[in-house]
């Protein structure tokens, strides 16, 4: 439900294990290599994740969609290695009832995890790489 | 007592080890462990601003008191997604 994957990403595998006969609405969301950052072309990228934490933020996230939307179909996965520009580094599904539901919560479970999960990518330029750091800020503590 | 560091990403990279093992005097917080780091490696000095404290896969305050056997990490700023 939660893992951090070498392997290529398949969001319509993943949407298809949340679907049933309660929810009349799925969401999904895929992260892509964009092959430019800030104006420089990337040629590609490295992540790297602390996986047991990872997928233990990424359940803290799912915990979080249940106590705000009392939704808990929910999945998440993201690909650390190298990826190419064009790959996909990062899936999330949610679904619901309702599409409202499914989207805000969708949003929040993508917003949420690029704060609190420990995943850091490496962009690679033609002339020299350097590692991302999201905004510094004291991640608050359960 | 002993502890796991576990380092990652700039962190991993500046250290050249993915995992240290530290032996701590008891009574030792996180923060008391990041500057014992930062002693031996000064380059980690900058990072001390931005990083997040993690103890057993958990974010814990700095003032957090170590136990023998933790695993501890020093999380730069994450940039998934």
């Amino acid at each position: 439900m939660f893992e951090i994957v070498h392997d290529i990403l398949d969001v319509r595998t993943l949407a298809q294990q949340v679907a049933s006969q309660v929810d009349g609405a799925i969401v999904t969301f895929s992260g892509i290599v964009r092959g430019t950052n800030q104006g420089k072309k990337v040629l590609f990228l490295e992540y790297e994740a602390y996986p047991e934490m990872a997928t233990k933020m990424m359940e803290r996230i799912a915990s979080e969609i249940r106590d705000t939307w009392g939704l808990s179909a929910v999945r998440m996965q993201h690909r650390v290695g190298r990826l190419n520009v064009g790959e996909t580094s990062v899936v999330v599904v949610v679904a619901a009832p309702h599409r409202d539901d499914a989207f805000a919560a969708c949003q929040y479970a993508i917003n949420r995890l690029k704060r609190i999960v420990p995943i850091w990518k490496k962009e690679v330029f033609e002339d020299g790489e350097v590692w991302v750091e999201g905004p510094a800020e004291t991640v608050e503590v359960p | 007592m002993k502890v796991r560091v576990r380092l990652f990403a700039a962190l991993r990279e500046v250290v050249g080890q993915e995992e240290v093992e530290m032996e701590l005097t008891p009574g030792t917080t996180v923060s008391g462990l990041w500057e014992k780091l930062v002693s031996r490696n000064e380059r980690l000095g900058a990072y001390g601003k931005s990083i997040n404290f993690a103890v057993n896969h958990e974010f814990v305050p700095r003032e957090r008191e170590l136990a023998q056997g933790d695993e501890v990490a020093f999380l730069p700023p994450v940039s998934g997604g």
